[in-house]
């Protein structure tokens, strides 16, 4: 198993509630895993745990059958990546430097990145479609380079498995089928291995293998895609009520919300 | 260009600017005197009048100078760095007010106590900058995206004024003499009169030089956010004491030598990522240098503006930087 969360639990201070409630989740090299919840129902939190920059409360995470607690940041750093939400930042870098900062596990306390840093931060670029803006002002950049960027930037870290933090939502329509597509391709030409949590329901209809649903801090389904997203779990989930379309050949397939249920 | 590169030649420049400007600056005073003349050593000492004058009576005062402005500068940087906000400062924080009330404290009460070979002053001085950093950071760590430019801006002039106000109530108590030479020195003396306060700050600049040293690259990280800085495998919490520590010893050192000159932790290193761009691997050591060079200049003006009145080379760096830190701002709003 490449990353394993056994029964954790977590409250970020001992007198507030739990955010999760005993979560155990296992994914195999390879997988693309979505994590799908309303607002509060611990996605984000869930995530955290599984790059280890929060310690469960109860119970473990395990990378490739290391105990998190037990290795180093850099350590964790070289077989994991986080894609978070967006980084606002309070200097200017240029998005070559952002990328190359990947590469911080890799080097040692006082060396600079040497030609084979840049080869890899480089390639990162071409992979994610960022290498025309190698030279540009992160903070100029729109919401969708940014994004990728940030991508390229993880993936300068080689890891075996990246982790994104709602990968969509600051992204226009067109954008969201870009991000897409290179999710796709990263988990087909290069096998990394993706966890997500999203509120995108197309995002996970055509991206991920497999969903897990969460609510109130506690997993209420898991399993392939096509069996998650079903009216039934839809609404034991978000309390909407919705329509789902088959896939055609063009597309995977859809969701149309249609009424909020009453609870 | 890799940033292996640049760093040699962004570290030529810069020491080739400090080291003219410290070599330039004992030149100039009331009496001329002439560098090859002095640096002759076909000259005897005890004939060597331009000799003396730029060991003896003008260097002491130029070192002072430039380990001050290298200390403030650094400083600045790492505070920026740590608190995600580039208008972070000591002197703005009320750091430096902090580092000023543990230094008259230690002079009030005529402390004498030695700790490791480091004396009293710079000691106290290093308490006051720690407690005042401390505060700053608390406040800071309760938000998570890093400390916003408003509430910087009030815990700054907040911790000035509970600073500046315990700083009267000692003066309060001084006689004449004593309250005015602190007066004075609250306004930048670089005067140190002889290298012994520089070596009694010597080993607090020393640490604080070597905790800075292992930075860098966290500093770039950490500007992103916690979270993503440890996910890239920084140990934030390790990073973030030791940037807190050595700033605070930076800060202690310097206004105990030089009391709490302003303005220097935000003018250089503002410049010097206009010339070398953001990351900190050229930002910190090259700030430090140009740090030195900066408050070396601002002291040979100081001294000779309104010769043979001298002006408090705070004065001096406050009309360059008050006016420099209100643009800053305008623009970062």
């Amino acid at each position: 198993m490449l990353l394993q969360a056994a029964d954790v639990s977590l409250r970020y201070r001992p007198e507030s509630p739990l955010v999760l409630d005993g979560v155990t989740l296992d994914v195999r090299p390879g997988e693309v895993v979505g994590l799908l919840g309303p607002n509060g129902s611990g996605k984000t939190s869930l995530l955290r745990l599984l790059s280890g920059v929060r310690t469960p409360t109860s119970g473990r995470v395990m990378l490739n059958g290391a105990s998190l607690t037990s290795l180093s940041r850099r350590a964790v750093a070289k077989q994991l990546a986080v894609v978070p939400q967006g980084i606002e930042l309070a200097f200017d870098y240029t998005a070559l430097d952002m990328v190359l900062m990947g590469r911080h596990p890799h080097l040692g306390p006082f060396s600079m990145e040497g030609p084979d840093d840049y080869a890899q931060a480089r390639a990162a670029m071409a992979a994610t479609g960022t290498a025309s803006l190698e030279d540009r002002l992160f903070r100029t950049l729109s919401g969708g380079e940014q994004q990728r960027v940030i991508i390229a930037a993880a993936l300068a870290q080689q890891p075996q498995v990246l982790l994104l933090d709602e990968p969509t939502t600051a992204l226009d329509l067109g954008a969201q089928l870009d991000l897409a597509a290179l999710l796709r391709r990263l988990n087909a030409d290069r096998g990394v291995t993706l966890v997500l949590s999203t509120h995108d329901l197309h995002l996970a209809a055509s991206v991920c293998h497999r969903l897990v649903l969460l609510r109130h801090g506690r997993i209420i389904g898991s399993g392939p895609v096509g069996d998650m997203l079903t009216p039934a779990h839809l609404r034991d989930v978000f309390d909407v009520e919705a329509d789902v379309l088959p896939a055609d050949a063009a597309r995977a397939f859809a969701i149309v919300p249609v009424r909020r249920h009453p609870a | 260009m890799m940033v292996r590169r640049r760093f040699p030649l962004v570290m030529a420049a810069a020491g080739l600017l400090t080291v003219s400007v410290v070599l330039w600056a004992p030149t100039v005073g009331s009496t001329p005197i002439s560098l090859s003349r002095a640096f002759d050593p076909a000259i005897d000492w005890q004939a060597n009048v331009d000799a003396q004058i730029f060991f003896v009576a003008r260097l002491p005062r130029v070192l002072a100078g430039a380990l001050v402005g290298a200390a403030l500068a650094a400083a600045g940087v790492v505070l920026q760095a740590l608190l995600r906000n580039p208008l972070a400062t000591p002197f703005t924080l009320g750091v430096s007010s902090g580092a000023a009330l543990g230094a008259m404290l230690a002079t009030a009460f005529r402390l004498e106590a030695t700790l490791l070979g480091i004396s009293a002053v710079p000691l106290a001085s290093f308490a006051g900058s720690m407690l005042a950093t401390a505060i700053v950071y608390a406040l800071a760590a309760s938000q998570r995206r890093g400390l916003s430019t408003n509430v910087l801006l009030l815990a700054g002039v907040t911790l000035n004024a509970f600073f500046s106000a315990l700083i009267l109530f000692v003066q309060y108590f001084a006689d004449m003499a004593d309250a005015l030479r602190a007066v004075r020195w609250l306004m930048g003396d670089l005067d140190v009169g002889t290298l012994a306060p520089l070596a009694g700050a010597l080993p607090l600049l020393l640490l604080s030089a070597a905790g800075m040293a292992v930075l860098p690259r966290a500093l770039n990280l950490l500007t992103m956010g916690e979270d993503v800085a440890a996910s890239r495998g920084v140990d934030v919490a390790g990073a973030q004491r030791l940037a807190f520590v050595s700033a605070s010893l930076a800060t202690g050192a310097a206004v105990s030598l030089g009391g709490p000159v302003g303005f220097i932790g935000i003018i250089v290193p503002h410049l010097v990522r206009l010339v070398v761009g953001a990351d900190h691997r050229l930002v910190l050591p090259a700030s430090t240098l140009v740090g030195a060079a900066f408050l070396v200049a601002c002291d040979v003006l100081a001294r000779t503006l309104l010769a043979p009145v001298e002006v408090p080379v705070g004065i001096i760096t406050a009309v360059i930087g008050g006016p420099f830190f209100l643009w800053l701002l305008v623009r970062h709003a």
